[in-house]
């Protein structure tokens, strides 16, 4: 379960210039932006932006659903997206005010037509999988040279938890993220949402919880940094920021990155506009100036995540497009699984499950 | 009128803030969830005049109360819950009295500044004091290395993510809450009471026992529904503070909510909390005040 009333949700309301400007609010996730893109906005457009963040979907889908969050642009992943559509919660884009919809990558587009075919609703920011950070030189120390750290194996095989346990194991407090690997460590499809495949994935789980310190969906970037757990299976450009802190510390943390060879969700964190937006104007002028290829460039090289734009890609740091762990090569790409969103019935046992495997009861 | 008008007022007061939004709230706890802003069926329509609210009422129903029964989960977190609120208000209770005490029976010069005392930790947000917290009784933290260093232990205690922590942090957050109904009380004991007691030999201990006490007993009634009520619905603290394991109503509230986005459930367990609260309250407030009555 997460806290997201509790995270630091900073509002960032950039200087005022005058006092009835006009305002556009951005609703992203945490961590997620090279913070002077906001006032480069500003700069470019003479809006006012006030950005705003939270750290899961699930807060977002419930201010989505209740209307009237205030919000002009909001940023959901793919599978709540779709769900967030068929519920009337966003509205149709205005292409024509979009030019720099032509920088987008196709590649991705045909993947996230799945959730929002034609790109009606929103377009992708970023993307990227769910894997596994690991702190190397702990790893080395306790489990030996051959440590199977591209492997579902390194976190649901009890031996191998067992021995992890004594330096610190987080999973991502997400089920939706977190069942599709169990299910595919188990043999099984990990988009399969029938009783006797999660009751596999819940023995899965089950046989490794003793050994989990934590179930959490953003502290692991700094308990991975500071060398305080040595696994975490989390996200990929969140354990790649994580990596990068550690480098910064110089305290002995060498963090590694993998999507597991088994296969990997991939993910698309995809804006939209809600259908009450109060200023959907500014909104799309907002779409449009993330979408330069310069821009987006910006964001990813600050974050280590990939986007889904084409033309931005001339403008990546080498330790960017050059990151499999960022840009995997086609070849694992192919490995890349997506899912389906989960139906209000199966949600339900999916809820009451991770609540049972978290709290055993 | 006068009288009227001012019986109106807290009635006014009840009905805006307490029973309409009560109402709506066991509005969706009849209704079905449904995927659509907000997620729940029926909508009321009054465009459609009467047959739209007779449409309305028939879709109603009480599954979302049968389906409560049907899960371990909620009733085990009910429990949990009021075990988690009963042993803190107790606790709140023997720390909180002896504090009051003392503030009560302190020169009246220094009343004000203890009572400031006791209220500073207001002006910093509750939730910066929850999250130092996390600073004190985590591994590496104040706590742990403060008594590694005292040499009382040699491992680092396990205590941030644990049941203990939840009371650590709901002890410390309600504390005022209990301290300040009861030193009003204690601050307006007749003192000439005690100095009779002890004048008819009785002991200072016993005085404290028989007549401190029982005077003191409505702030006490106060300061235990303070602590009580709303440590039971306590989202903030077992999140921060208590592990996955900690089982509080208040969390399954959560995860309805925002995990399910099942509001019509969600309703019906804040439904089913208020009745489990509410029922001994009045219960309670009844036979308080036919002892009242039967005293005079």
């Amino acid at each position: 379960m997460k806290i997201p009333l509790l995270t630091l949700t900073a509002t960032l309301a950039l200087t005022a210039a005058a006092v009835q400007a006009e305002e556009v609010h951005v609703y992203n996730w945490s961590d997620y932006i090279d913070e002077s893109l906001l006032s480069k906005f500003k700069e470019e457009t003479g809006i006012d932006l006030v950005y705003d963040v939270f750290d899961s979907n699930e807060l977002l889908e419930t201010k989505m659903l209740a209307g009237g969050s205030g919000y002009d642009v909001v940023v959901p992943t793919g599978t709540f997206l779709q769900r967030q559509i068929q519920a009337g919660a966003f509205q149709k884009l205005d292409k024509s005010k979009l030019p720099n919809l032509a920088n987008m990558w196709d590649v991705i587009e045909k993947r996230t037509d799945a959730y929002d075919p034609g790109g009606e609703y929103s377009i992708n920011y970023m993307w990227g999988t769910t894997g596994i950070g690991v702190n190397l030189p702990k790893i080395k120390e306790v489990l030996g040279d051959d440590a199977p750290i591209d492997s579902l194996s390194m976190v649901f095989d009890p031996a191998i938890m067992e021995k992890l346990s004594s330096c610190g194991v987080h999973f991502l407090d997400a089920p939706t993220e977190m069942i599709p690997a169990a299910l595919t460590y188990a043999g099984l499809d990990p988009d399969s949402k029938d009783e006797e495949s999660l009751a596999k994935a819940e023995e899965v789980l089950l046989a490794v919880r003793p050994y989990i310190q934590k179930f959490h969906s953003s502290e692991y970037i700094n308990a991975l940094a500071n060398g305080d757990i040595c696994v975490a299976f989390g996200w990929s450009g969140d354990i790649l920021q994580s990596r990068d802190r550690a480098a910064e510390a110089d305290n002995g943390v060498e963090i590694a990155y993998n999507a597991p060879k088994e296969g990997a969700l991939m993910w698309f964190d995809m804006m939209a506009i809600p259908v009450d937006a109060p200023n959907p104007d500014a909104a799309h002028k907002f779409l449009n100036f993330i979408m330069d290829p310069e821009n987006m460039a910006a964001a990813s090289n600050y974050v280590y995540y990939a986007n889904g734009n084409k033309a931005s890609q001339a403008y990546l740091n080498e330790d960017v497009i050059g990151d499999p762990a960022i840009y995997p090569s086609a070849e694992t790409l192919e490995k890349l699984y997506t899912v389906t969103p989960w139906g209000p019935k199966d949600q339900r046992t999916l809820t009451r499950l991770w609540t049972k495997i978290k709290s055993g009861t | 009128m006068r009288r009227l008008a001012l019986i109106l007022i807290p009635y006014l007061w009840l009905i805006a803030l307490f029973l309409i939004p009560f109402v709506i709230v066991i509005k969706i706890s009849l209704s079905d969830v449904a995927l659509a802003r907000p997620p729940y069926f029926p909508q009321l329509d009054l465009t459609e005049g009467f047959t739209g609210i007779k449409a309305f009422f028939s879709e109603l129903d009480f599954e979302n109360f049968t389906f409560l029964t049907t899960d371990d989960l909620y009733w085990k977190a009910y429990l949990s819950s009021l075990k988690i609120a009963g042993i803190s208000t107790i606790l709140t209770l023997l720390i909180g009295y002896p504090i009051a005490y003392g503030m009560a029976s302190a020169r009246p010069e220094w009343r004000a500044t203890l009572m400031m005392l006791v209220i500073l930790p207001f002006w910093t947000s509750f939730l910066i004091r929850v999250y130092s917290w996390i600073g004190i009784l985590s591994q590496g933290g104040l706590l742990n290395t403060f008594l590694l260093w005292l040499g009382v232990i040699n491992e680092p205690l396990t205590i941030l993510n644990t049941e203990i922590a939840v009371y650590i942090g709901i002890v410390y957050t309600y504390l005022p809450f209990m301290i300040l109904p009861i030193y009003a009380n204690l601050e307006k004991l007749d003192g000439s009471l005690l100095e009779a007691a002890e004048d008819l030999g009785c002991s200072r201990t016993s005085a404290f026992w028989l007549v401190t006490v029982p005077l003191s007993k409505s702030g006490i009634i106060a300061g235990c529904f303070l602590v009580f009520i709303p440590a039971i619905g306590e989202f903030v603290i077992p999140s921060l503070l208590g592990g996955s394991q900690t089982l509080m109503i208040g969390k399954v509230l959560y995860e309805e909510f925002f995990s399910n986005r099942d509001w019509p459930v969600a309703s019906a367990v804040a439904v089913v909390l208020l009745v489990i609260l509410i029922i001994p309250i009045i219960l309670f407030q009844r036979n308080e005040q036919k002892n009242r009555e039967a005293s005079q």
